[in-house]
Parts: C-alpha cells; sequence; structure tokens
C-alpha cells in the first residue's frame, strides 16, 4: 500500500506509527496528488499522526499558512511540521521533541517562552475506553485512560501510559527515546508494549501476568513486567 | 400518518456479518410495532438486501432506497406496509445497484422524511465499516451493537463503537450516540461447556448497557424461512420472548436482563438430577 511509484512522495515510519511527509514543489500538484492516494487508502491519512517535513522546499511565512490549511481541510491529524522557522508554527505543530533530524537549530527563546512552556500540561486524560481501531498519539508526556484499551487499539505517547482498564492493545510508551516511561495498568492483557524503543509482543509474556494489575518499565535494554501488589 | 412526528433513528450494525443484524432488525421492528409504535424498518444492505425475505416482502418490492434517493420514486411509493401489523413498513434496499448510488445528502433527505412520519426508524446496517455502514450510522440516535459470545465479534463491535464515536452526525455535533448491546446466537448448551464467552466478559470488553440477550434457536431460522420476525411468528417462544423485552427496555422499560433458558428446562434438569 505504500510502495511509491514517484520519489516526490516520500513517507518513513517514524516513532513507530506516525508517517512523515515530504512535499515537493509544486505544492498544488503535491496535494492533487495526496488527494488521489489518500481516496485510494480512504481512512489511512486520517487515522494516521502526521508529520509534514517542509525542509525541501522554500516557503514564505503566507505560503506555509496556505499549506498547513489546506492540509487541516483535508481533516488530517498533522502533529508535528518540521524544516520551517518554528517560530512561525502554532505551539501545538513544534517540530518534536527527540525528532532526529530537526535542520532549525533551536531558537533563543525568552524567559516569558520558558514560563509559559512550564505550565504547559503534559498529560492527557480520557474518560472514555480505546475501542479497537483508534489510537492515540501524546509525543509530549503521559497518557492516562479511565477505561480500557480494547483489542486492536493502540496509545503512543512520550510520557508513561496509565491504564485503569485493562490494558487488551498496544501501549508503546517513551516514544522519544525516553528509558524512563513506564506503563501501568489494572488488567494487563496487552497484544504488545514498547519502552523508550524497546519491544516485548505477547507471546513473550509470562502467563501470571494475565489479567493482573501490572506495571512495565526499562532495565539494561530489557523490559522488566511485575504484577503491583 | 398523518400528523408530523419526530422518530428515533436506530441503527443496527456490528462490524462482522452473519451475526443477527438483519434478523434482529425485522424482530425489534415487529416487537416495537406490536406494542403500538409506528415502525420503519431500512434496508441498507445495497446489492445484499435481505430484510425483504425476513419480513416474507420480497414479491412486493416495486421501489427501493436507491429509487427514492434518485427521485424515481418518492418515500410512499417504495415503502411496503407489513400484512400483518399496519404500522408496521419496510425501505427495502436495492439488489440490483452498487452501493455508490448511497449518496450521503440523498441518505439524510431520505431519513429527514422518515423521521417526520414514524416513532421509530430501525436501520439495518450491512457488514464491515466501509462507506455502507456508515451511511447506516450517520443519522442514529441510538446504535443497537449486536455481537455473538465469541472474540471476533466482539473485537469488530468495539471497532464499530469507535465509528460511532467519530462518523456519526451526532458525533460530530459533539453528542453522543445512545448504544445498547444485543448479545444474539447465545447458546445454553456451548455456554455450559465453556466453548463461548461469557455474557459478563463481553459487556465488560465492550463497556455498554445490555439491552437483551436471544438465544440462539431454531424458532429464528423457521421465522426467518416463513419470512414472518418471530415475535409475531411465535410470540410465546423464546427468542421472540427476550426481542420483546429488548424493544420494551429500548422504548425506556426497566426490565432486568436474564438468560434466555426455558423454565421446561430447567425443571427437567431438576426433576433429572433428583431421580438420579
Ligand atoms: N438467534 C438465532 N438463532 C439461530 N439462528 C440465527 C439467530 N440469529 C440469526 N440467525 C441466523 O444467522 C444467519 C445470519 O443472520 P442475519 O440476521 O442475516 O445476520 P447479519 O444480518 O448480521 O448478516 C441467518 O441464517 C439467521 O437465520
Ligand atoms: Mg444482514
Amino acid at each position: 500500500m505504500l510502495t511509491q511509484t514517484r520519489s516526490s512522495f516520500n513517507f518513513h515510519g517514524r516513532s513507530f506509527l506516525a508517517f512523515v511527509l515530504t512535499p515537493s514543489a509544486p505544492l498544488h500538484e503535491w496535494l492533487l496528488e495526496l488527494d488521489d492516494r489518500a481516496a485510494q487508502t480512504s481512512d489511512f491519512f486520517a487515522s494516521r499522526p502526521l508529520i509534514v517535513d517542509l525542509s525541501k522546499i522554500e516557503l514564505t511565512k503566507l505560503e506555509l499558512n496556505s499549506f498547513l490549511l489546506q492540509l487541516q481541510t483535508r481533516n488530517f491529524r498533522l502533529i508535528s511540521v518540521e524544516g520551517v522557522d518554528p517560530s512561525w508554527l502554532a505551539p501545538a505543530l513544534e517540530p518534536l521533541p527527540g525528532g532526529k533530524n530537526t535542520p532549525y537549530p533551536s531558537q533563543e527563546s525568552s524567559r516569558a517562552e520558558h514560563a509559559e512552556k512550564a505550565t504547559e500540561i503534559q498529560s492527557l486524560t480520557l474518560a472514555t475506553p480505546l475501542r479497537s481501531g483508534q489510537s492515540i498519539y501524546f509525543p509530549n508526556g503521559d497518557v492516562s485512560i479511565s477505561g480500557s484499551v480494547a483489542s486492536g487499539a493502540e496509545i503512543v505517547c512520550g510520557g508513561s501510559v496509565h491504564v485503569y482498564g485493562s490494558l487488551r492493545g498496544r501501549a508503546i510508551a517513551g516514544s522519544a527515546n525516553n528509558t524512563t516511561a513506564r506503563i501501568f495498568c489494572r488488567k494487563f492483557e496487552a497484544e504488545l508494549i514498547v519502552i523508550g524503543g524497546f519491544l516485548k509482543s505477547s507471546d513473550s509474556f509470562d502467563p501470571d501476568l494475565y489479567g493482573k494489575p501490572v506495571q512495565a518499565w526499562l532495565e539494561e535494554n530489557t523490559i522488566m513486567l511485575k504484577i503491583m501488589e | 400518518m398523518s400528523e408530523k412526528k419526530n422518530a428515533k433513528i436506530v441503527v443496527v450494525t456490528s462490524g462482522k456479518g452473519g451475526v443477527g443484524k438483519t434478523t434482529s432488525t425485522a424482530a425489534l421492528g415487529a416487537a416495537l410495532a406490536q406494542e403500538g409504535q409506528s415502525v420503519a424498518v431500512v434496508d441498507f444492505d445495497i446489492g445484499l438486501r435481505n430484510l425483504d425475505l425476513m419480513m416474507g416482502a420480497e414479491r412486493r418490492v416495486i421501489f427501493d432506497l436507491i429509487n427514492v434517493i434518485q427521485g424515481n420514486a418518492n418515500l410512499s411509493q417504495a415503502l411496503i406496509k407489513d400484512k400483518r401489523l399496519e404500522n408496521l413498513y419496510l425501505l427495502p434496499a436495492s439488489q440490483t445497484r452498487d452501493k455508490n448510488a448511497l449518496t450521503e445528502k440523498g441518505v439524510l433527505q431520505v431519513m429527514e422524511q422518515l423521521r417526520s412520519r414514524f416513532d421509530w426508524v430501525i436501520c439495518d446496517s450491512p457488514a464491515g465499516i466501509e462507506r455502507g455502514a456508515v451511511l447506516a450510522m450517520k443519522h442514529a440516535d441510538i446504535a443497537v451493537i449486536i455481537a455473538n459470545p465469541e472474540i471476533s465479534s466482539v473485537r469488530d463491535s468495539d471497532r464499530i463503537i469507535g465509528l460511532l464515536d467519530s462518523k456519526t452526525e451526532r458525533a460530530k455535533k459533539g453528542q453522543e450516540v445512545e448504544k445498547h448491546l444485543l448479545i444474539t446466537r447465545y447458546d445454553t448448551v456451548r455456554a455450559g461447556t465453556g466453548e463461548m464467552l461469557a455474557i459478563d466478559d463481553v459487556s465488560e470488553v465492550l463497556s455498554i448497557p445490555l439491552l437483551g440477550i436471544i438465544p440462539e434457536s431454531r424458532e429464528v431460522l423457521s421465522a426467518s424461512n416463513l419470512g414472518v420476525p418471530v415475535p409475531i411468528s411465535n410470540p410465546a417462544s423464546l427468542p421472540a420472548k427476550a426481542y420483546v423485552e429488548a424493544a420494551r427496555r429500548l422504548c425506556g422499560e426497566d426490565i432486568e436482563v436474564t438468560l434466555p433458558v426455558s423454565k421446561k428446562k430447567l425443571f427437567a434438569n431438576w426433576f433429572g438430577g433428583r431421580a438420579a
């Protein structure tokens, strides 16, 4: 599905599940091609978090804004834009921390901006269960969910994952190589867990853990699991 | 049907095929009509229509949903009145057209007309999570999610609940579609041997309120072969009672959900046990 016929249209898997788009000039033609592709793969773009890498093209701020607007009207889950002056972007779209090839050196930010950053909320709380086929992508911090994560659902986050129901799907914690992230759940029935890029799948889980309250963490590049008392 | 109504639109949906959506659409429609409500059952399974068969109306189909959408017939011409219940109507699907004939605008117009003419509009969804299934749920106020007590059916239902929370008009307005779980094809014998998922496990995974449990029953098969929904064909049967109770719960009645086990059978076991 992702084999590309034209080199102008590149995806690379990044952070496990986000996809990077690398638009090429002229942008209006590239957008037409994107629409074509989106029509063929129906829900693919709508369901995946996208990163747009604009380092290959020159844009004015005005052009950038109109391009982002174009993407917005297509209902994509744009999570980050890279390769442009970060000061042109809304805070939510700034390059992801830990992204490997952000071409812009981080800007000198004023004290005021720093203060603002510190009070920014770094967690996401969900009061509804995560259903099969749904995914949450939250690179900025922890995700807590009061219900269950269904088989076939996934949480990807930069911090720790807290599931107060059953974890039956996938939990990917510490997505930006954060090796101190942990996964906690009240009932462990997961299909896959990943911490800081290290993976453990259900065939290697100790059957005694099944259905128990479990926490998972990383120790010397190995995922450790234990029942919480 | 003269005064203007404001129907509740219900979608009967599941993701997976063959779990009992069409059977349940017909049975719930009949049960609601028996309660004196005016009901339209609408077949959204374009190209694989079945609801007409289960309602015994297949030889009376002249116009269908697509004809109405394309303006070749008006709604009154396409609605087929049930032979047994005078306030029950069927809007059949087209068997020959492809599902692209179902347009978003057309569906909206038909739903609005139906809403103003009935108390209940029950939409029988096609299987899958594609366009047809999404259009069937689009205008729903209430969803009846059909699941069989087995793992693949439960996961598909979970997927459908996610779509109900994102693709419906209600979801787009920030409102919720009222969701109910109807477990069908529940086999008491297999339940005893642990071959099926337990009801509690299914409810726990899906975490939506339970509307009812319909037993696996020969009555249902023979009802669909006769083309008569089971609450009409055999009102005293277990599946008929379970469907009637489910319909009453949909109307807001507070009736406890029980396992569909016949009293006779229970007694038989009891005496059997004593004699041994
Ligand atoms: N409770 C039941 N007991 C026995 N057979 C059933 C029951 N419910 C459905 N069936 C049978 O299962 C088959 C599929 O049902 P149907 O309603 O067409 O499913 P769907 O519309 O979800 O594809 C039909 O042959 C139907 O008669
Ligand atoms: Mg069907």
